[in-house]
């Protein structure tokens, strides 16, 4: 483990200075103590638990047939990885089957969720980047446009944007609706188009590339050993995703290229969650192409909170969310709630990072880096 | 009847500074609607037809805001900033002639007139930064110093490219020799020493993407963080008075000035619509740029624009050597 206080300055004062939880870029609620030494940071001290919820409690009190809704509130601009991480997990200890047409489905909700969860990326850095009254701001509203196009389609299949209880151990709970399909290929089309447009502001765009090139470095040792995961690791050259290393909810049969790059830096963070948003275009046209019959769960629908009842037993279920590894570790001792529940939330494992790259760099850096790890402090605080 | 020159400035200056504060007004809400269309949004709408009252209302919430002052604060230096602030904004008006003989002093040294007191902003933002005694703020200062400091140099620099070619650094004659061809259409000169003109006159405002002073999403609002009220209200009434300004020069010292097809007395409002293109531009890289960071900020100025503009001009007195008959 690199040592935390390695950088060691002589000279000026020591200006010891709040970053939230109440700052323009805190992501939420997310509060760092930066110790300057004029613009340079030397010290990180991140406090994070504003946003804390009992999320794990809460579960222990809650039905199997209750808690996909809360688990959305989890990582609430990707709420279907979590709800999915969760069922998953139920599913696994009951052993029960979960029919084709549903795992198609789960991974059509998923895919778009990673769309519009990286929609939102992209604009909110961008805007941490160029300011609220300024370029950022624009490419901010640009991507918030295309996210509430995915948002769309998710009411439509379910009636809520943002949380959606979506999932049901056994299957999902709701089939698309008819005409869903084509309006969803046109979505994904128009938001490929608009893909275009942003590569086209951004990518060849000098400010954007001395802003994000060489930034917040993670070498690949260090990646590994805190533990981050999605694009962060795979910006870092690992070549790492649970969708394809241990593929659940038929990713198999679906073919799609998990980018890698090797730079590390912001701008590589960037570049591999640009290909994402076309892989994922990608996966969801094979999905509509090859969504089979049949039904939608293995189970009746929701009727009464005993419904559903997992044996004893424990499992570990995890997926691969827009933020990276989303799991869920379920303790049930056969009765309709689970005995005991923890979240692994892949904001918070990518949060522990920055300790370890943000001594060293400038003020404007902290907050060009804390976009490019995108945490939702719904999942890092729970 | 001739009225003493000292009653007929007090007049003239007056007249500048009413009409100045209304376009001021409304070139806020131009800056909001081309900021909206450009991202596909509507801008204000709902306070008169096209939301054309709009800056009357802001003005109006702004006088009724509290005014606070942090109990930490230095009061006679936060109290005092925002109007240090404005004044050098307001007072490079002064020798902008808006039309053949209409203006407040046509100076022999106009531009230089206008170049220094320009740069005099810098005291006011860092009263405004030091006084606040907010953390945020103190550091918006610093770097304020730091950009504006560097920035002028080169700023300077691409505005005597037209004061050479003029021969001349009073306005109106900088005017008069543009009367055949615009300076921006002096080949290769001309249309170099614009785009760095335009490059370090974005900078010397600290728009986006030099607006690091400001910085929101780094330093909440810079040095204007403890501001509110009216004295925020003038902080922005002056920034918006540089600019406006520096689309003024620039219009005047590339874009001919008051030159444009029909009769005379149209001069002003081609000198005005001059002047608002160039606000148009500053905007437009405002609204697509992100910010670079301090020390970027710094290097593209000592180490690209500096010499660069400084090459500029001697390219400009070697040309203007070259083309002297009998030289």
């Amino acid at each position: 483990m690199p040592d935390l206080r390695a950088i060691d300055y002589t000279g000026s004062e020591r200006l010891t200075m709040n970053m939230g939880p109440q700052h323009p870029s805190a992501h939420g609620v997310f509060r760092a103590i930066l110790t300057l030494e004029g613009e340079t940071v030397v010290g990180v001290d991140a406090v994070i638990g504003y946003l804390h919820r009992c999320h794990e409690k809460l579960a222990e009190t809650l039905a199997y047939v209750q808690y996909p809704t809360i688990a959305s509130k989890t990582d609430y601009v990707a709420a279907m990885s979590s709800e999915l991480a969760y069922v998953m997990a139920a599913e696994r200890i009951a052993q029960i089957e979960v029919p084709r047409r549903a795992q198609y489905l789960r991974v059509l909700v998923g895919e778009l969720q990673r769309i519009a969860s990286h929609c939102l990326w992209l604009g909110t850095w961008c805007m941490d980047m160029g300011g609220a009254l300024g370029g950022g701001a624009t490419i901010f509203l640009y991507c918030i446009r295309e996210r509430e196009l995915v948002l769309d389609l998710f009411e439509a299949l379910v009636g809520a944007r943002l949380l959606y209880g979506f999932h049901q151990v056994g299957g999902v709970r709701y089939d698309v609706p008819a005409g869903w399909s084509e309006e969803c290929r046109d979505t994904v089309t128009r938001i490929e188009a608009r893909l275009i447009e942003y590569e086209a502001m951004l990518d060849d765009n000098p400010f954007f590339t001395m802003r994000t090139r060489g930034v917040g470095v993670i070498p690949t040792a260090l990646a590994l050993e805190v533990g981050v995961s999605g694009p962060l690791l795979r910006g870092s050259g690992v070549n790492f995703d649970l969708r394809r290393a241990q593929p659940y909810s038929s990713y198999e049969e679906f073919e799609f290229r998990v980018p890698v790059e090797t730079a590390g830096d912001c701008h590589a963070r960037y570049l591999v969650r640009m290909v994402e948003f076309r892989e994922s275009i990608r996966i969801v046209r094979q999905v509509l192409d090859g969504l089979p019959e049949g039904p939608i769960s293995s189970r009746p629908g929701v009727k009464s909170l005993a419904q559903v009842k997992v044996p004893k037993g424990e499992a570990y279920a995890r997926v691969e969310g827009p933020r990276g590894e989303v799991g869920c570790y379920l303790v049930a001792d056969g009765s309709n709630k689970p005995y005991r529940m923890k979240w692994r939330g892949a904001s918070f494992s990518n949060l522990a990072i920055l300790p370890h790259i943000l001594p060293g760099c400038s003020v404007a850096d902290v907050v060009a880096i804390m976009g490019s790890v995108d945490p939702v402090f719904g999942e890092v605080d729970r | 009847m001739t009225l003493p020159p000292i009653v007929m400035a007090t007049i003239m200056s007056a007249g500048v500074l009413g009409a100045l504060v209304g376009i001021l007004a409304y070139v806020t809400l131009l800056e909001r609607k081309f900021a909206a269309r450009l991202q596909s949004r509507i801008g204000p709408y709902r306070v008169g037809p096209h939301g054309l009252l709009q800056p009357i209302a802001d003005g109006v919430k702004l006088m009724l805001k509290e005014n606070l002052i942090p109990a930490s604060a230095d009061r006679p230096i936060f109290n005092l900033a925002p109007v240090v602030f404005l004044v050098p904004c307001l007072l490079i008006f002064a020798t902008i002639p808006f039309a053949p003989g209409i203006g407040v002093a046509d100076l022999n040294t106009g531009v230089l007139f206008f170049l220094a007191v320009s740069s005099l902003e810098i005291v006011g933002l860092f009263m405004a930064g030091w006084g606040s005694n907010n953390k945020y703020a103190l550091l918006s200062a610093m770097r304020a110093v730091n950009q504006i400091i560097s920035y002028d140099l080169p700023f300077i620099m691409a505005a005597l490219v037209p004061v050479m070619l003029a021969g001349s650094l009073r306005m109106s004659d900088i005017a008069a020799a543009q009367s055949g061809l615009w300076f921006i259409a002096y080949p290769v000169l001309g249309q170099l020493s614009f785009f760095a003109f335009i490059i370090a006159g974005v900078a010397a405002e600290n728009r986006v993407p030099f607006d690091i002073l400001e910085a929101e999403s780094e330093l909440v609002a810079g040095f204007r963080v403890e501001y509110s009220g009216m004295k925020f209200a003038l902080i922005q009434l002056a920034e918006y008075a540089h600019v406006l300004g520096t689309s003024f020069l620039g219009a005047l010292l590339f874009l001919g000035a008051w030159s444009g097809p029909g009769p005379i007395w149209l001069g002003p409002v081609w000198f005005l619509l001059k002047a608002l293109a160039v606000f148009i531009v500053l905007t437009w890289i405002r609204w697509s740029f992100v910010r670079i960071r301090v020390d970027q900020i710094l290097r593209v100025s000592w180490k690209l624009m500096l010499p660069a503009t400084l090459l500029l001009l001697l390219a400009t007195a070697a040309v203007i050597v070259w083309r002297t008959p009998g030289a």
